[in-house]
């Protein structure tokens, strides 16, 4: 009984406060209190009705930094209030933990342990004058990360990796500089050696060159003496026909490594890279096809709700693993529908099966090989238009199925352009800076009313028009709202400048 | 003729070792103090005699709460069962060099599955007291040769508050007999100069079934996920890990090296996989199975707690594995970290990645070679034979039986 008794009453305390020890530990042994301990107490609990009162803890404080090193910072921590003191202060627990001893005990070594630097108590949490991040230290820290990640490769990842020649036919127009820039940084990521390939339509220009100036990869800008129509199939044509000068360019100059083919507006993942290290001769991986539909009306909702699923070209496995078929895009549901010319605001389509998903090594294309297949056909025999890099081969079941059989989408394929009449600045830059800053209607000023001048005014008309709003606005709004106004003021004045 | 010849096999068979040393991912043997003797196969080395207690002493407990089987302070039922199916066994017990005693005092669980040490005392004195009634082994060395496995926070203490666990002191029947525990500390009462530390019991077939691919870049710098202020039991800070906990929290907060928080993720194993350090500091007692996870999944372990003794010290070299920081460095762990060379890390990671030390730092079901039972037993087989100064002349006494607070004499 007795037993059951105690047991419930440790557990209890142990669920209320699961570090105060039930007093019954230390009060069976010490039966008599000395005085001075009687003392401490009745201080202790003086001070315990003056913190109450009061609403903090001083008198873990006043002893805390009375006894305290000076040395180390200290955090003093934020006042609590009164109700939530009241809650902890469990008379109790504070009768057996009894701060007041441990902080005495904080300066003198604790007597039973013996010789050790360790001591048992309250400590102060130390903290560096200024808790930030050091630069320095980042990237220290960031050079560790890629020396272990390096020698992570050389362990598990690709033995003897090969070069990758990526093929990418452009053309300058609006969006040229969006997709060719998340082309260009998905390559400059890429941890293996990377000959660029950049197969301009309309001949070489300074727009494309500035742009693939900054990749620092090493790039073979080749130009192509046509310009590129303005139909999707048209262009699709032209971009095999200027890949296929871009591989003649391969053959000519003996570059050994795995051709792939990086269309400017493709998505391309990292493990695609890795993935691609193990073709042998010639494979193919899927190719996730995100179709875009500008137009989302009725009847195109119940279309996608036939197939949400997004469409995957690539190689198709029987159950050997073996290549066995392809999967391609289906083009029924969208029959008549799709774009026909670039800035058609319809889906555009992909050709059967694009030249994005299929990578090849480049001894295929070299005039002698030392044991080069015999099912490639020879690229200066072929002249015309080869829709896709199957045409390149006499027997396509010799194609090897990457990414666990085509399992693993590593690219997405997608298709975006503006409208054919877009300007943009030449290499984005603008130069000279703008002599008019007009407000455009449909972002009008943050604060202002409703009307807004529509004439074209000078540069100081256009000040003064700012200076009135200001202080139309000052008298009304707080110190608050001031400070942005002359912040948008120096804002346009930076535009300037600029 | 003949020096050329034999120059050439020579060369052949160094290719040939060179191209197999290649094949294999690059580890490092790990050669301890006494030699490997991570690989010490302690069959025949000794022999173990376990006494056949009541069932109250073990089955009963764990048959009342199963929970025993999971925790971290699991070692205490493992090792038994072990040890009654190893081939260290012997059922004669004159020819034995080691008594083991079964009995899981660490099993008595709160709801909330923390252990209560408060009739661990008394369990163990009561079964001491069998022992040295029922079989003369106790009497003629008073322990000596008797090992007793007692995982909990600060082993043979009996007691989770560290200042209590100071006062109480060892238990006094067990003054004489070897400890395996998991607590370590240089020149603490709770730690005996003769004691084996073990590593607590982490599940190892969890940790195995949550591998990532090896070539899963390490991304993340330092890791750590844990409390920081134990705000149950001390709010302010203070007294839990010694403020050292709340230093690492306060000091690396806002450091996107740092990817330390409190949460419980459910990627918390593939993250340490993905993690160059894994922050191993103390709590209320300075292991914790943060040390065996971040082995298992080849994160360098940084451990921030003074003068600990970690698991199978004799045997294991940690000061060339771990990262042993100072509690009053803390502010300065960022820098400590990233001027470590590379190359130094580089090591680290290769002795981690070495199966041997992976394994040492389980318990797996069925054991396997190599394993922490086999690091025990090495351990125990590495402290015969027995001095001759052990066995007691008859009628002499050495232990005091009615030592210790008065609440751990009642009966059990």
């Amino acid at each position: 009984m007795k037993l059951s008794a105690l047991h419930q009453s440790y557990l209890s305390r142990r669920s209320n406060s699961f570090r105060s020890s039930g007093p019954l530990d230390s009060s069976s042994d010490t039966g008599y209190k000395s005085p001075a301990a009687v003392f401490w107490l009745i201080l202790h609990g003086l001070c315990c009705l003056i913190s109450l009162v009061l609403g903090f803890r001083f008198s873990r404080l006043v002893f805390f930094f009375l006894f305290s090193t000076s040395s180390s910072n200290l955090y003093t921590p934020p006042f609590r209030s009164a109700v939530e003191l009241a809650k902890t202060l469990d008379v109790q627990s504070v009768l057996s933990s009894s701060p007041f001893a441990n902080n005495l005990r904080l300066p003198l070594p604790n007597k039973t342990a013996t010789n050790s630097r360790v001591v048992v108590g309250r400590h102060g949490i130390r903290i560096r004058p200024w808790p930030h991040p050091d630069p320095v230290e980042v990237i220290k820290a960031h050079q560790i990360l890629e020396r272990v990640q390096k020698e992570q490769r050389l362990q598990f990842g690709v033995k003897d990796p090969r070069a990758i020649i990526a093929v990418t036919p452009t053309y300058v127009r609006t969006f040229q500089a969006l997709h060719l820039t998340g082309v260009m940084h998905s390559l400059m990521v890429v941890p293996y050696d990377l000959i660029w390939i950049v197969v301009e339509a309309g001949g070489v220009s300074n727009e494309t060159a500035s742009l693939i100036a900054k990749s620092g990869l090493k790039t073979i800008h080749l130009g192509f003496n046509q310009r590129m129509p303005n139909s999707w199939d048209e262009r699709h044509k032209l971009e095999s026909k200027m890949r296929l000068h871009a591989l003649r360019i391969v053959r000519e100059k003996k570059l050994d490594g795995i051709v792939m083919f990086a269309d400017d507006s493709n998505m391309h993942s990292m493990e695609l890279f890795d993935e691609i290290q193990n073709v042998k001769w010639f494979g193919a991986v899927s190719v996730g096809i995100l179709a875009t539909s500008a137009n989302i009306d009725k009847s195109s909702d119940q279309e996608e709700e036939e197939n949400p699923i997004m469409p995957i070209q690539g190689p198709a496995c029987n159950a050997s693993s073996m290549l066995a078929g392809w999967h391609t895009f289906n083009t029924l549901p969208f029959a008549g529908k799709s774009a026909v010319n670039i800035d058609d605001r319809l889906t555009v389509l992909p050709r059967k099966l694009e030249w994005s998903g299929f990578v090849l090594n480049s001894r295929l294309l070299w005039k002698s090989g030392e044991d080069k297949p015999e099912w490639i056909k020879d690229i200066d025999k072929l002249d015309g238009d080869v829709e896709s890099p199957l045409g390149l081969i006499t027997e396509p079941l010799m194609v090897e199925p990457l990414g666990s059989c085509g399992r693993q989408v590593l690219l997405w394929w997608l298709r975006v352009e503006a409208r054919a009449d877009s300007k943009f600045p030449p290499r984005w830059i603008i130069d000279p800076p703008l002599d008019v800053t007009i407000p455009s209607k449909r972002t009008p000023w943050p604060d202002a009313p409703p009307e807004l001048p529509t004439k074209e005014k000078p540069e100081t008309g256009i000040q003064e028009s700012i200076v009135k709003h200001t202080t139309k606005t000052r008298t009304s709004r707080s110190k608050h709202r001031s400070k942005r106004k002359h912040e948008t003021r120096t804002d346009t004045g930076f535009d300037k400048s600029f | 003729m003949r020096e050329w010849s034999w120059g050439f096999l020579f060369i052949a068979l160094a290719f040939a070792s060179s191209i197999a040393a290649e094949r294999n991912p690059r580890t490092e043997r790990i050669s301890g103090s006494a030699g490997d003797v991570l690989e010490d196969d302690p069959v025949g080395k000794l022999k173990v005699y376990v006494y056949e207690l009541p069932s109250k002493y073990n089955k009963k407990i764990l048959q009342k709460d199963p929970r025993c089987l999971s925790h971290m302070f699991a070692a205490e039922i493992y090792m038994h069962r072990f040890l009654l199916s190893s081939p260290v066994r012997t059922l004669n017990p004159e020819e034995a060099d080691w008594f083991y005693i079964p009995i899981y005092a660490t099993c008595d669980l709160t709801p909330t599955g923390l252990p209560l040490p408060f009739k661990s005392p008394r369990m163990v004195r009561s079964a001491v007291q069998l022992i040295s009634s029922s079989w003369p082994y106790w009497n003629r060395t008073e322990g000596a040769d008797h090992f007793f496995v007692v995982p909990h926070d600060f082993g043979p203490c009996f007691h989770y508050q560290e200042e209590k666990a100071i006062e109480r002191g060892i238990l006094p029947i067990l003054q004489r007999a070897t400890l395996v525990q998991t607590f370590g500390q240089r020149n603490h009462v709770c730690l005996n100069d003769g004691s084996i530390t073990i590593p607590p019991y982490a599940p190892p077939q969890k940790m195995q079934a949550r591998k990532i691919p090896l070539d899963t870049p390490r991304s993340i710098f330092v890791y750590f996920r844990g409390l920081f202020y134990d705000v149950n039991n001390d709010p302010e800070g203070g007294y839990y890990a010694r403020g050292a906990r709340a230093a690492v929290w306060e000091n690396f907060k806002n450091n996107p090296l740092f990817d330390i928080s409190t949460e419980h993720p459910t990627t918390y194993y593939e993250d340490m996989q993905r993690a160059v350090f894994c922050l191993c500091p103390l709590g209320w007692a300075p292991w914790s199975p943060r040390l065996v996870e971040a082995v298992v999944f080849g994160c360098i372990p940084v451990i921030i707690a003074d003068d600990i003794v970690l698991p199978f010290a004799d045997a294991i070299p940690w000061e060339e594995i771990g990262v042993f920081v100072a509690e009053e460095d803390v502010p300065k762990l960022d820098t400590i970290l990233t001027s470590i060379p590379p190359e130094v890390i580089l090591r680290k990671q290769r002795l981690l990645a070495n199966p041997s030390m992976k394994r040492a730092m389980l318990f797996p079901q069925p054991a396997l070679p190599g394993d922490a039972f086999h690091q025990i037993l090495n351990g125990l087989a590495r402290k015969l034979p027995h001095q001759k100064s052990i066995y007691l002349k008859p009628g002499e006494k050495i232990l005091n039986w009615t030592a210790g607070p008065v609440g751990d004499l009642k009966p059990w």
